[in-house]
């Protein structure tokens, strides 16, 4: 049986998808933990992040009860979908906005396309947006002769260095002051000459790069934070001024919104808007939130276009246990608090939701194609510690999922003709312990392994199959005896542990 | 079949095997502050929160306020304001020879034209002192979205009945159909190193002016 062990197996192929890399996470995960530098940027930031997030959440005294409160609602929401998106968007149209539906990321591209050609302008200014990242928006545009100019400064740093998003929140937490200063002078014309890499320098560079873009741009495009159904109001939630530019300024606005984003009440934000500053950057309220309902005349865009995403959000709905992860606001605490992420970094995930929730969003949204995708092995990019479940605002049971969609993963492979060596070790330990004659008989063997074990009583390297185990992780060597051995020494006048006394 | 029946038919089919209703939202959390509205307590944890948050905030009492205005527009020589601003505040704007454009009279301002205004001055609708957040809603005063956006230094004259303690007070105050602005500080930016910047797009200095 050990024969067929090392016969690789068929790899399905699967669309190239912004929610899908090229490499399973283990792979993926080695290549970037050979980047000292990336690990060193980002040990750096998210232990930052964790201690101004543990601060704010720790002087507000009703937080959890804020939590049960968040979880709640997003439970009601899902339960409620259809009737809260008929609501939502009959309140937009109501309030002189135009709503489109998309059913997948192709549509969603097209209709924005179209959207911009019909304001005869190549170059639309965008709001960070994890929809439009999602949908690989920026790329359909760019081959469609438009050029999507990023706004908030880790996304310009990210498009400006042919780069890809690794953090939810802050898309260039990857990047040090140093890269960031080199990446502006290689790639920004406009960058002055004697840039230095303090912050503040960078960030005013920034902002005179973006500023006549902002000035003159007549379409912008955005992603939401929350829809409210009641209402027909848009939320976006922000630091910079760059969302206020956008949603503001332009003749007009697209927002592209996830069916999931709803919230039922106007009065549900007073949940969220505690939840959602605290638990992402760690601050007490962002500094900039814009709420605006379809459109208000002489002032801010006179076009207002919605184009409602599915893009996989049905299926992951339709999933009773992985619909929890359609709760997720996108606050980004659970990558800050994740030992997993803190090491590979976000592109390890290959999606553009990296880190624990992308773990169990990414699978959801594109489905899990048996062994040969790789976002089957997304399950499995967690030590399940649970430190994402405590500091999920709207207490998303991540590590259960987890644990749901790694039995899933080994389900799917069950109808294989060709056992793995998983299988293969299972049956034999099957047929070992099924006998007390053999199972004695392997524990006695056992012992050996004292032999190749180190000084510190640790076995690091095996030979096949065992190395499939060394390679990544010591074994600790086999005690001088077994139990039984050590309860007939202690125990001499009964027959075996368990007898009778 | 359209793409809006689509997505609504793949929900219902998604939700067709829920068959207990979802239990009811817990609201125990803080919905009402321990103090009231512009009660010293409230006003204290306020000015702390805007000055944790790098706005720079002045306590005045209404006889101090045009003097104040004055005062915190030292360095700014043009001024923008809203057609309804109170003429008080307008007149202690065009202070100390300083131009003072009002948006929409006679012509609505361009995004260029207002890069070129050092300043601009407005009211609000409401403070929340729990998290240092002030909240726009172009009501009297405030004007349009983009005049407080453009301009560098933003002066906003808050009441001191105007600051609530919690969150939940604040958004029962909103009309959710006006466009809102919420504002906590200054434009600020912590992408490079987790390292606060303040200052990108918009306004790079908030100086309020709270009156009690």
């Amino acid at each position: 049986m050990s024969t067929f062990l090392g016969i690789p197996r068929k790899h399905a192929a699967q669309e190239e998808s912004p929610l899908r890399g090229t490499l399973p996470f283990p792979k993926a995960a080695r290549k970037e933990l050979a980047n000292g530098q990336l690990r060193r940027n980002l040990a750096h930031a998210t232990s930052v992040i964790r201690t101004k997030r543990a601060q704010v959440v720790d002087e507000m005294p009703d937080w959890e009860a804020l939590r049960d409160a968040g979880a709640a609602t997003k439970t009601q929401v899902m339960s409620n979908l259809p009737a809260l998106l008929e609501q939502f968007e009959a309140n937009v149209i109501a309030r002189g906005g135009v709503v489109h539906w998309a059913t997948d990321a192709q549509e969603a591209n097209r209709i924005v396309t179209d959207l911009v050609r019909a304001q005869g302008v190549d170059e639309v200014i965008k709001v960070k947006s994890m929809a439009t990242q999602e949908i690989g928006l920026n790329e359909y545009l760019e081959d469609n002769g438009i050029a999507a100019v990023e706004t908030d400064l880790a996304e310009l740093i990210v498009q400006l260095g042919h780069d890809k998003p690794s953090h939810i929140l802050v898309p260039a937490i990857h990047r040090n002051r140093t890269e960031v200063r080199d990446i502006f002078l290689a790639e920004m014309a406009d960058a002055p000459a004697d840039l230095t890499d303090e912050p503040r320098r960078l960030a005013m560079a920034a902002r005179e790069h973006l500023r006549r873009k902002f000035l003159r741009s007549k379409v912008a495009i955005s992603g939401t934070n929350f829809g409210i159904a009641e209402t027909g109001t848009i939320g976006v939630v922000e630091s910079e001024g760059n969302g206020r530019m956008c949603v503001t300024l332009p003749d007009t606005l697209i927002t592209v919104m996830g069916i999931e984003k709803i919230l039922p009440t106007f009065t549900d934000l007073e949940v969220f808007l505690q939840l959602l500053p605290r638990s992402s950057t760690g601050e007490r309220m962002n500094p900039y939130t814009s709420l605006w309902t379809g459109v208000t005349p002489g002032d801010g865009p006179q076009n207002f276009h919605l184009i409602l995403l599915d893009n996989g959000r049905t299926n992951a709905l339709a999933d009773q246990v992985g619909r929890a992860a359609l709760h997720c606001i996108r606050c980004s605490a659970c990558l800050n608090v994740c030992p997993v992420y803190e090491r590979t970094g976000g592109h390890a995930y290959g999606s553009v939701y990296p880190g624990p929730i992308g773990a169990v969003l990414t699978p959801q949204l594109t489905g899990m194609h048996g062994h040969g995708d790789v976002n089957s092995t997304l399950p499995y990019a967690s030590s399940l510690c649970g430190a994402c479940y405590d500091v999920c605002p709207v207490k998303i049971p991540i590590p259960d999922l987890l644990v749901e969609l790694r039995g899933r993963a080994v389900d799917a492979d069950r109808g294989r003709t060709i056992p793995g060596g998983w299988d293969a070790a299972m049956k034999a330990a099957s047929w070992i312990m099924s006998n007390p004659t053999r199972f004695a008989a392997v524990e006695k063997g056992l012992a050996a392994g004292r032999l190749v074990a180190g000084k510190d009583q640790k076995i690091k390297h095996l030979p096949f199959p065992g190395s499939a185990w060394t390679h990544s992780k010591d074994m600790p060597a086999p005690p001088k005896q077994t139990f039984r051995q050590w309860w007939k020494q202690t125990h001499p006048d009964t027959d075996q542990p368990g007898g009778p006394a | 079949m359209s793409s809006r029946d689509a997505v609504l038919n793949r929900i219902r089919a998604a939700l067709a095997a829920d068959t207990a209703p979802p239990p009811p939202i817990p609201r125990d959390y803080i919905r009402v502050g321990d103090n009231p509205p512009g009660s010293p307590p409230v006003l204290e944890l306020m000015v702390d929160r805007l000055i944790d948050y790098k706005a720079v905030v002045r306590e005045v009492t209404p006889d101090q306020l045009a003097d104040a205005i004055d005062d915190a527009l030292t360095g700014s020589r043009s001024v923008v304001i809203a057609q309804d601003l109170d003429p008080d505040l307008a007149a202690a704007a065009a202070r100390s020879n300083r131009t003072v454009t009002i948006d929409g009279n006679p012509a609505v301002l361009t995004p260029a034209e207002l890069d070129s205004i050092d300043a601009v001055i407005t009211t609000a609708k409401v403070g929340i002192a729990l998290s240092g957040t002030i909240t726009l809603d172009g009501g009297p005063g405030q004007g349009r979205r983009a005049i407080t956006l453009v301009p560098d230094f933003h002066l906003i004259v808050l009441h001191a009945d105007q600051i609530v303690q919690t969150v939940p007070e604040a958004i029962a105050r909103l009309d959710p159909l006006r466009p809102l602005t919420m504002i906590a500080g200054p434009s600020a930016t912590s992408d490079i190193e987790l390292e606060r910047v303040e200052g990108v797009h918009g306004p790079r200095t908030l100086y309020v002016l709270i009156v009690g």
